[in-house]
């Protein structure tokens, strides 16, 4: 039978924003059912989320004490052994599923294809490629099919359902060659979450140093926006990693962008190619930014964020 | 202990890529080509392990067609002490690739497999993962660090979370991300010396590789373009439009 698991993301207890935009992806393949697999230490509030998820038809919550952290090499093997009930496993797109897919899919002797941005049919999809400069459709071979989902591609799915959860075993045997040390978060406080969020404010080399970066916290806190950046005020240490936007960082679709003293290289212009509303601020008139932005305004971007905090 | 390096011939990052208007693919003819940015870093890091004392040998590896073998006098003009050439005209697919990949760890006995996230023309970001799914090796992707301690490597991990540290037993695949270094210049002299440098040529079928269940590429088409916006002349009118259309309070 046909049918569709799609692999949850989570930190043990909150369901990430992630996984009900690749359920999204997944509803449109047409099959008989749609699946969600925790793998999880616990997991049930995990489960009880994902079961809300509209169009998910069973929650299958494998707990093991091993789940505790998401390590790639440890939930592999496990998720091969789920797949051979399914035609086809998904995953988000975001370091969690990248990380992840391509291990079960070695497991299994299977492409996978990353960044599914759209479904043509059951085996056919759309995924970009040259940061997003060009795009290929491309047909999965015969047999179990593995993709990671472009998120930004998705709105997440609403949550009316009620599926049902179902607490499987998974006996194989794991490696204990990986050790999960510890994470650090950037700690971005109550600010929202740079992938969901429907604003951002984003600040590029042009804001010049770390402490300079608080105008552009202010300016986002101000909107209940999240905060992004470029490569180049990451490399700067300006602000953490995380923050980064674009083709080898985070793809994001919000509905306004602001970019503060960014160029535009088409290695960030790939992150924001789904924003609704892009604005763009620059001193440089002819910043290639200014071609994709909806709205350009040619200045200092520290004089317009001032005015801007008093016209708000 | 030796590294083995991936070393990738893409579309330099500078070029802005044409789609063919037939849809077989997107023009490379007369393009700037080069080292993939993410590979330049996982050289420079094996570079940089064997100069700490803890390695003894980096060896680059290129799949790929006759002309890639400049990319890997790259990488021995940046200090990689050999260099391996499996030459193929077909197009590799990750799968594959990480067979390639598999074949030559079996052979040379690595410690550690040193790769780019991901090859900025294909973007697809899976060649290590399924390298050590089929070695049944440790992987630590995204390295934004490294420490090899004896048997072990201690990486951190540029996640979307945060930075993550796992601890993993050597013989191991790492794939690097944008912060672990800042490669080096090449110089001149090196230049020279690499000419002199052994690179081995090796076909699918002398490392016993099969290509791998693979995607067909039915078609490729330009992205959707975003309609070019106007020029607002003050914050004034921009936050006029903003409000108008809902988009700030
Ligand atoms: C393999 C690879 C992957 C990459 N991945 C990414 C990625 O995921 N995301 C990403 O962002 N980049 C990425 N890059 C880097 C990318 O190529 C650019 O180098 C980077 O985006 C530049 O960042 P920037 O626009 O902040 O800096 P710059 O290009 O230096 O631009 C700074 C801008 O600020 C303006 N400015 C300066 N001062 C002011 C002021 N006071 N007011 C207004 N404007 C001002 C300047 O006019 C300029 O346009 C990648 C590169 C490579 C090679
Ligand atoms: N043809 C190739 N030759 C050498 N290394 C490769 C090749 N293809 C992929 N790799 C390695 O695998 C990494 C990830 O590639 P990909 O999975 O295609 O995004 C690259 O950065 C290289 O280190």
């Amino acid at each position: 039978m046909s049918k569709v698991l799609v692999i949850a993301e989570h930190d043990g207890n909150l369901l990430n924003g992630s996984t009900a935009r690749a359920v999204a992806c997944a509803s449109q393949l047409g099959l008989a059912a749609v699946d969600v697999v925790v793998l999880a230490s616990d997991g049930s509030a995990v489960a009880e989320q994902a079961a809300k998820l509209t169009g998910v038809s069973t929650v299958v919550l494998v707990q093991n004490p091993v789940n505790e952290n998401a390590v790639a090499a440890l939930l592999a093997p496990q998720i091969e052994a789920l797949a051979s009930d399914y035609s086809h496993v998904f995953a988000p797109s975001t370091t969690f599923g990248k990380d992840l897919m391509p291990r079960v899919a070695a497991h299994l002797g299977v492409p996978q294809i990353s960044d599914i941005m759209r479904v043509e049919s059951a085996t056919v999809f759309d995924r970009p490629v040259y940061a997003g400069n060009a795009v290929i459709t491309v047909e999965a071979p015969e047999g179990l099919v593995l993709g990671t989902v472009r998120t930004a591609s998705y709105p997440a799915v609403t949550q009316d359902g009620a599926a049902t959860i179902e607490t499987r075993e998974v006996s194989v045997t794991l490696p204990s060659h990986t050790r999960y040390e510890g994470l650090k978060t950037s700690g971005g406080g109550d600010r929202p979450d740079l992938q969901a969020a429907a604003k951002v404010v984003s600040g590029g080399r042009g804001v010049g140093s770390e402490e300079n970066f608080s105008v552009i916290y202010g300016l986002a806190d101000k909107l209940g926006a999240g905060v992004g950046a470029s490569r180049a005020a990451v490399d700067a240490g300006f602000i953490p990693n995380d923050h980064q936007v674009g083709q080898t960082g985070k793809i994001i679709a919000p509905e306004l962008y602001m970019a503060f003293g960014i160029s535009g290289a088409i290695q960030h212009l790939a992150g924001i190619k789904d924003a609704g509303t892009i604005v763009a601020v620059n001193k440089d008139a002819d910043a290639p930014i200014f071609e994709v932005a909806d709205y350009g305004l040619v200045g200092d971007l520290f004089e317009v964020i001032e005015e801007l905090e008093k016209a708000l | 202990m030796k590294i083995l390096v991936g070393v990738k011939r893409v579309v330099d990052y500078n070029v802005r890529i044409q789609v063919k208007a037939d849809g077989s693919g997107v023009a490379t003819d007369g393009v700037k080509m080069s080292m993939n940015p993410f590979d330049e870093i996982a050289v420079e890091e094996a570079l940089r392990i064997k100069e700490a004392g803890k390695a003894d040998e980096v060896i680059a590896v290129t799949i790929g067609p006759k002309v890639c073998q400049e990319q890997l006098r790259t990488a021995l003009a940046m200090g990689a002490d050999r260099a391996i050439h499996v030459e193929t005209d077909d197009e590799i697919q990750p799968l594959t690739g990480a067979r390639i990949l598999k074949a030559l760890a079996d052979k040379e006995e690595p410690k550690i497999v040193l790769l780019g996230k991901q090859a900025i023309d294909d973007d697809n970001n899976q060649t290590a993962q399924m390298l050590g799914g089929l070695s049944h090796w440790p992987q630590a992707t995204f390295a934004s660090e490294v420490v090899i301690e004896g048997d072990t490597a201690l990486v951190t991990r540029e996640i979307d979370s945060g930075l993550e540290t796992l601890s993993v037993d050597l013989p191991a695949v790492i794939s690097v991300d944008l912060r672990l270094n800042e490669p080096r210049y090449v110089k001149l002299p090196n230049i020279m010396k690499a000419k002199r440098k052994p690179i081995e040529t090796l076909t699918l079928a002398d490392l016993n590789v099969e290509v791998a269940p693979s995607v067909t590429v039915l078609k490729t088409s330009a992205p959707a373009k975003r309609e070019a916006g106007i020029k607002v002349e003050s914050v004034e009118e921009l936050v006029i439009i903003l409000k108008e259309k809902g988009l700030i309070e």
